[in-house]
């Protein structure tokens, strides 16, 4: 069995503190492991995203517990949660929060820098990994003369330069078409082959339902159902609304 | 990362141009302001400046400046010379007179009397002449600026003036004077040509007074502490004594306090002191603001906020240093065009410096205030669309 990643045990937020009603999360318990896709699925609200925020440390459960890589993150101070985010976890976002102003290059090569490569090693290391995602000839364009799809591929290569053991997405297809999609999600999938990572999806595309080992489905701040893809896909396949 | 940060500023175009141009602009209008004044101030005592020989001036207890002449009686001179530790005293006669030139045209000048017989207290840089030709009758030497300006010869109209030639006659309070030379000396504080002659000469020319010794100029003897001389003769004589640099700081003294100029131009400076930071801070403010996310997105991949916070004040400290350099480099550039223009300009290094620090302050503040920000972002709009 894979090594557990990931352990979320009766997490709950409230942001009114006052009164229960209105809770985002409602005991939430999620297990996470080794070289596993997980997908966060449900309806606008349903605390998905508040989810992802608590296990990245971003924001504080109201109670229950909840430990990455077996180490709790709200015990720890800012500088130790920068530290312990910045070695391991990787973030990919809808909108790829890519620095318009920056080359491709320099946007794969910015966590190497700040992991204390040298400007050349992390160049060189950044124009390595967007090769090997085919954006040879896009490695000095900004951005903005970027397709989503090459947009989405340098986040990623940003995202998992430095090998992560934990890779979280927020609806990293939505963006994009079935093809190019289809595409992102396979290669995260190779990534995470390659570096036996975790890779936590937060989803509402039911296109790349498909490449998750389990699918947790969240409303009201709980989760619904947890199933194999499989399992959906004889009743909801890949694609259908 | 700091190259990065760097990088983030520059390609930001508009923002880093509006911000380098503002603080450029700043830098400018103080260092050209500031650089103004000062050359003003060291008008105001430019006749001290042009009489080195003298280690003291004696005077009236009531004059508060260099114009502002009151008399001695003549006899005070022998008095002063008298006085143990004096080498020399010599008289000086500072006042204004209204020269008519050869076309019937008035022009006030300043005049200076200076020893009949040691010629201390002339001009130390003659163009044309000598000093000793003010031995010859009626002579008078005459500053370049004022002989190629105010006292030039209108030639008719339409055609430009002719300078003040050696040789040529003006007519002082109804009296002949010859120019004998031409002598190069710091212009004055109101730009009036100024004429210099002998003492009994320069009494001649100016209008009658009961008292009519403007300044005793003095050397201390050789080992004789200035300083101390002054106060002797003070004590022993109850006029006013000054040093050379005591002379010139009475006189700056004056215009800063009695005058509206260092409010006039202390407003100018404040005022581009308060635009280049007020454009700048709002600008780098906005940088800072829509590149907060960003500074998120490193926040997550590792670097801690004191990282972060260099790195904003790295991006300031480049454009103060920038805006200072375009800017003061632009004021020390319209300097030198206007060196031999009326427009005073004295451009000191510590004036180069304190514009720097202006410009420095400005942009670490803004940084600072900007860096309060980055110690709060909350990560969540990472994960916002």
């Amino acid at each position: 069995m894979n090594q557990i990643t990931i352990e979320c045990k009766k997490i709950t937020k409230r942001f009114d503190l006052e009164t229960d009603e209105n809770a985002t999360l409602r005991g939430i318990d999620l297990i996470a492991h080794e070289n596993e896709t997980v997908m966060l699925m449900g309806p606008s609200g349903a605390g998905k995203t508040t989810l992802l925020l608590i296990i990245a440390g971003m924001l504080e459960q109201t109670s229950g517990e909840c430990l990455i890589l077996g180490k709790a993150m709200n015990s720890m101070d800012q500088r130790e949660k920068t530290t312990f985010r910045g070695n391991a976890m990787g973030f990919i976002f809808q909108n790829f929060n890519l620095i318009p102003t920056l080359t491709a290059l320099e946007n794969v090569a910015i966590p190497l820098l700040l992991h204390g490569y040298s400007e050349k090693d992390a160049y060189a290391k950044a124009a390595e990994f967007l090769h090997s995602l085919g954006l040879d000839t896009q490695q000095e364009r900004t951005p903005q003369n970027l397709s989503g799809g090459e947009q989405q591929r340098v986040a990623i290569a940003r995202a998992c330069i430095n090998k992560p053991k934990i890779i979280l997405c927020d609806e990293p297809t939505s963006f994009l078409d079935s093809e190019r999609g289809n595409k992102i999600m396979t290669i995260l999938d190779d990534i995470k082959k390659k570096t036996n990572c975790t890779l936590l999806v937060v989803t509402h595309d039911p296109r790349i339902l498909h490449f998750a080992n389990r699918i947790l489905e969240i409303e009201d701040g709980m989760i619904k159902a947890s199933r194999e893809p499989e399992a959906l896909t004889l009743t909801n396949p890949p694609g259908s609304v | 990362m700091y190259a990065i940060a760097l990088k983030m500023l520059i390609e930001d175009r508009a923002k880093f141009f509006g911000m380098v141009i503002s603080l450029s602009f700043s830098a400018l209008i103080i260092t050209q302001q500031a650089a103004i004044f000062i050359g003003l101030m060291r008008r105001t005592y430019a006749t001290i400046t042009d009489t080195p020989q003298a280690d003291i001036w004696v005077m009236d207890r009531n004059i508060q400046f260099i114009d502002d002449v009151s008399p001695l009686r003549s006899t005070e001179l022998y008095r002063i010379r008298s006085i143990e530790g004096v080498a020399w005293a010599m008289p000086f006669y500072k006042g204004l007179i209204r020269a008519r030139l050869t076309n019937g045209q008035f022009q006030t000048c300043n005049l200076i009397g200076i020893d009949d017989a040691t010629l201390i207290g002339g001009p130390h840089t003659m163009l044309q002449g000598k000093i000793e030709d003010l031995r010859a009758p009626d002579a008078i030497i005459v500053n370049k600026v004022g002989a190629a300006d105010k006292l030039a010869q209108n030639q008719g109209y339409g055609k430009s003036k002719r300078p003040l030639m050696v040789g040529e006659q003006l007519e002082l309070n109804d009296s002949r004077a010859t120019v004998v030379g031409i002598c190069d000396v710091t212009r004055t504080f109101q730009s009036q040509p100024v004429i210099y002659t002998t003492y009994n000469r320069a009494l001649k020319y100016a209008p009658y007074e009961r008292k009519r010794l403007s300044f005793i100029l003095v050397k201390a003897e050789k080992g004789v502490s200035p300083v101390e001389l002054c106060k002797k003769i003070t004590k022993l004589t109850n006029f006013a004594t000054y040093t050379k640099k005591g002379f010139e700081q009475l006189t700056i003294n004056y215009y800063l306090t009695r005058t509206g100029i260092p409010i006039n131009f202390g407003l100018a400076i404040l005022l581009g002191l308060l635009v280049g930071a007020a454009v700048t801070g709002q600008i780098f403010f906005n940088f800072v603001t829509e590149n907060l996310k960003y500074l998120g997105l490193f926040s997550l991949m590792g670097a801690q906020r004191e990282l972060l916070a260099k790195m904003t004040i790295i991006q300031a400290l480049w454009i103060a240093f920038l805006g200072w350099g375009i800017g003061s480099g632009a004021g020390a550039l319209l300097g030198f065009l206007t060196r031999n223009t009326e427009l005073s300009f004295h451009l000191p290094w510590q004036l180069f410096l304190a514009t720097g620090f202006a410009m420095f302050a400005i942009c670490i503040t803004v940084s600072l205030v900007c860096i309060r920000r980055i110690y709060n972002i909350e990560l969540g709009i990472l994960f916002k669309t």
